[in-house]
């Protein structure tokens, strides 16, 4: 292994769009058998560098080498002929075909006569796999696996060619724990095959547990190479984002007000059992816990989208029955769901009608819809929750994340709920906006509401939280105090290693 | 934004540049080919195209917000050829006969209401069932057509009412009754679609349905709406041109759902649902039947007429395309 040559090299790219410099000279290495994390706030111009790299978009300047030798990388294929594969973060794979058919999707092996040599595709596969060191077998349906093992099957199809570098996009996005383990053993086998990886994420403990050096990006520029072992969240923070980010822990300072909602032996089949909890006016609840704990399927019964098998829920003292998101925002109980994208917007639909969406009914004149009174609301949440746009008939497709997910809010805010339960509020929010998101949180308790936070990331839980929740497999392991909470208790709890139960 | 709101001109304005391409290249070829010595941009011709349009134009607006709905309707020739017989055959019912000229109305009434009821079974089908809106339309359009056969075999239904046909034949402002039924059509959906609720709800059900659940908006009577409203419109259109014809054969109203939807498209409404114009489907429809006329104007026939439109079809949504990936990346195909 020769460390003083990079595997690839990035000189001075440069791309633009109109308008937009989106890569303003970026140059960066990447060294044989190391893990290098490429970090930055969304718009950093981290998607743009890698569609340069795979060849999807041509760069205006600069140069590309691969192994110390200028190449070009005219498309997708061009790159992975060379050596240069992706793992996506969005699986691109055929559900219904086998293992082995997504594998060499595009490159079968074949006999004479354009059929398929059947033998010689299962035995490559079955070599590939055992790379892997995977439970499944080449023949299966890729539409049986789990998200974790599709996954493998799209590492397993980055491994037909000899990689020379392996890009990952957030990997671990939709990975519980242990399969993450398994992610990161396989990232370290190529490792020591002298493969590089470049490793992109925004979850600093994954970087810091397997990267060996971090590149930054802001606005387009590169901003810097650190050693991993040699800095820490800080330093990397004040990099991405020119400043550092407060994440210290929070306790509300204000009266809590009564108890808003109250959920007693709360059950859905398999998916959550005997779940209590309340929460109180003015108070942020938070629900921590791995993905598949069942906290998302709760706050889904709560809103009417599942009908629970078993429990009651109280808003105000009283029993209520929820049979469809429909009753539930009647009774002011507000989702602001985990996909934004695919749950919560109309992405084709400009600010303003998001907004409205839920209330449009209400604000007609007549038969039509009134344009000012639709408006009075737009403008009065965009001022409220300073939301960032050219206007209101901007289409909330081209909005950034943040500003995405104060629409959401505002929609739900300008209806007055009691109860608003927010599903990962940051998901996919660059670092910047994240604390403008938190401290909205903060504000809406502050001014009454009971909140309710569904959240993967134990920094966000702890910063925002008054009492958490701490689910494992369906089931509430022990709800903390601000008090008791420490982050080696939350994550004994929420992996099953607790023996003291809630009560 | 305003990127985004000169492209959204472009892309529906487009029809109406097509429009005027027709019409100069037209009267232009015409003055070499015409079989006629007509000019083709003669008032009278142009009012009559209108008219021509209004069968399927009526029910390509109808199915404008079908499609925005995320929905399609195969159905609608069938309920355009099941009205049509109800309303021909009601005015020979006896009691209807002693009734004069009042069972005119009430004929009206009966077919618009076989339109409702018809589109009702489809927007209930679909609704309760969860059936993609293609299929069963599908299977309705089978089973419509054939009542239509089981009401009166292979005969046609006639009915000749003066009174009808003079109703049809009116013009008020040089504009023919169908027209103006057109129109009619144009102005009440166009608010429908871009002022209402009930519009609003289902470009974003088309956009994204389970965003649209999550927001409280129920689905499901939003779909049986439109198919109402499409099974009216469907029966109104037969209601305007059977007045005036008098005769229905039982394979009227075929591939009216194929046309429809090609005028629909055409004027830049999205097969997947949540986006899409009234005003862009009447320039659609304009800009067939003016194909169609001009093409006939220069001497093509039928054949030839359709092969063009076909063509032309395939022409305008590449050239969409390319509009709307610019600046985008889009894979490769």
């Amino acid at each position: 292994m020769n460390d003083l040559q990079p595997v690839l090299r990035l000189e001075g790219i440069v791309k633009t769009f109109p308008g937009v410099r989106a890569l303003d000279g970026v140059s960066f290495d990447l060294r044989p058998g190391e893990v290098h994390a490429l970090m930055g706030e969304n718009g950093a111009g981290k998607s743009t560098l890698m569609k340069v790299l795979g060849g999807v978009l041509a760069p205006n300047a600069g140069q590309i080498y691969v192994a110390e030798k200028p190449v070009s990388m005219t498309n997708p294929q061009a790159a992975k002929a060379l050596g240069v594969v992706f793992i996506h973060q969005e699986l691109s794979l055929a559900g219904e075909l086998s293992v082995a058919e997504n594998i060499f999707l595009g490159e079968l092996p074949l006999k004479s006569f354009g059929r398929v040599d059947w033998k010689k595709l299962y035995a490559d596969t079955d070599k590939i796999l055992k790379t892997l060191n995977v439970s499944f077998n080449a023949r299966t349906r890729v539409g049986d696996l789990s998200i974790a093992n599709q996954q493998m099957v799209e590492i397993g199809r980055a491994l037909t060619v000899d990689p020379r570098a392996v890009i990952f996009d957030e990997p671990t996005a939709s990975l519980t724990d242990a399969e993450k383990v398994v992610l990161f053993e396989v990232i370290a086998d190529l490792q020591t095959r002298g493969v590089g990886i470049i490793y992109i994420s925004h979850r600093m403990e994954e970087i810091f547990k397997i990267t060996d050096r971090i590149s930054v990006l802001r606005d387009g520029q590169y901003r810097g190479t650190l050693n991993t072992a040699e800095t820490d969240e800080d330093k990397v923070t004040q990099l991405m984002i020119g400043r550092s980010l407060d994440l210290s822990r929070n306790v509300s300072h204000h009266e809590m007000g009564d108890i808003a909602l109250e959920v007693r032996g709360l059950s859905c089949g398999h998916l959550f059992e005997d779940v209590s909890f309340n929460v109180r006016k003015g108070e942020v609840l938070g629900f921590y816990g791995l993905v598949g704990a069942g906290r998302t399927e709760i706050a889904e019964t709560i809103f009417g989208l599942r009908t629970p098998s078993a429990g009651q829920i109280l808003l105000n003292g009283q029993e209520v029955q929820i049979n469809s998101p429909i009753e539930a925002i009647r009774l002011g109980i507000a989702l602001v769901p985990e996909d934004r994208k695919d749950q919560g917007l109309v992405l084709g639909m400009n600010c303003k009608d998001n907004m409205t969406l839920p209330q449009i009914g209400r604000l007609t004149k007549g038969p039509f819809v009134s344009d000012r009174a639709e408006l009075a609301i737009f403008d009065k949440y965009r001022d409220k929750l300073d939301i960032r746009t050219p206007g209101w008939r901007q289409s909330v497709g081209n909005l950034s994340g943040g500003n995405q997910q104060k629409i959401v809010i505002g929609k739900w805010l300008s209806m007055h709920p009691e109860v608003l339960i927010v599903d990962e509020p940051t998901r996919g929010i660059d670092v910047g906006s994240k604390s403008e998101i938190h401290n909205l949180i903060r504000d809406l308790a502050a001014q009454g509401f009971a909140v309710i936070v569904i959240s993967s990331e134990m920094p966000e839980v702890l910063h925002v939280s008054d009492r958490i929740v701490a689910m494992f497999a369906g089931r509430v392991m022990r709800e903390f105090t601000s008090e008791d909470v420490t982050e080696d208790n939350l994550i004994q709890a929420i992996s099953g290693l607790t023996g003291d139960k809630a009560a | 934004m305003a990127m985004h709101n000169s492209k959204d001109m472009i892309k529906q304005g487009g029809i109406w540049v097509f429009i005027l391409a027709e019409l100069v290249f037209f009267s232009i070829a015409g003055h070499y080919w015409s079989v006629s010595n007509q000019a083709f941009m003669d008032p009278g011709n142009m009012l009559l195209l209108l008219k021509q349009s209004a069968p399927i134009g009526i029910i390509a607006l109808g199915m404008t917000i079908i499609m925005i709905n995320g929905n399609i309707d195969l159905s609608v020739g069938a309920i355009f050829a099941l009205s049509a017989v109800v309303l021909l055959d009601s005015l020979s019912w006896p009691f209807m006969v002693a009734l004069g000229d009042w069972a005119l109305p009430l004929a009206w009434g009966f077919a618009l209401l076989t339109g409702v009821t018809l589109g009702a079974i489809n927007g209930l089908i679909v609704w309760k069932t969860g059936i993609d809106a293609f299929i069963v339309t599908l299977a309705s359009m089978l089973g419509f057509r054939g009542l239509v056969f089981m009401y009166n075999g292979e005969q046609p239904t006639s009915n000749l009412n003066w009174t009808l046909v003079d109703f049809a034949e009116a013009q008020v402002l040089g504009l023919h009754t169908a027209s103006w039924f057109l129109i009619g059509t144009v102005v009440v959906l166009w608010f429908v679609t871009t002022r209402t609720n009930h519009g609003r709800n289902a470009y974003a059900i088309g956009n994204n349905r389970e965003a649209a659940v999550n927001a409280g908006i129920r689905v499901g009577p939003h779909f049986m709406w439109n198919f109402m409203l499409i099974g009216f419109l469907a029966a109104l259109s037969a209601v305007v041109f059977y007045s005036e014809s008098g005769s229905v054969n039982p394979n009227d109203g075929m591939l009216y759902e194929l046309w429809a939807i090609t005028a629909v498209v055409l004027g830049g409404t999205k097969l997947a649902g949540g986006y899409g114009s009234i005003i862009g489907t009447l320039g659609g429809v304009i800009a067939i039947q003016l194909l169609r006329k001009g093409l006939g104007h220069i001497g093509a026939d039928t054949q030839t007429v359709n092969l063009v439109i076909g063509l032309i079809l395939i022409a305008v949504l590449f050239l969409d395309r390319q509009l709307t990936r610019k600046g985008k990346e889009e894979l490769k195909i």
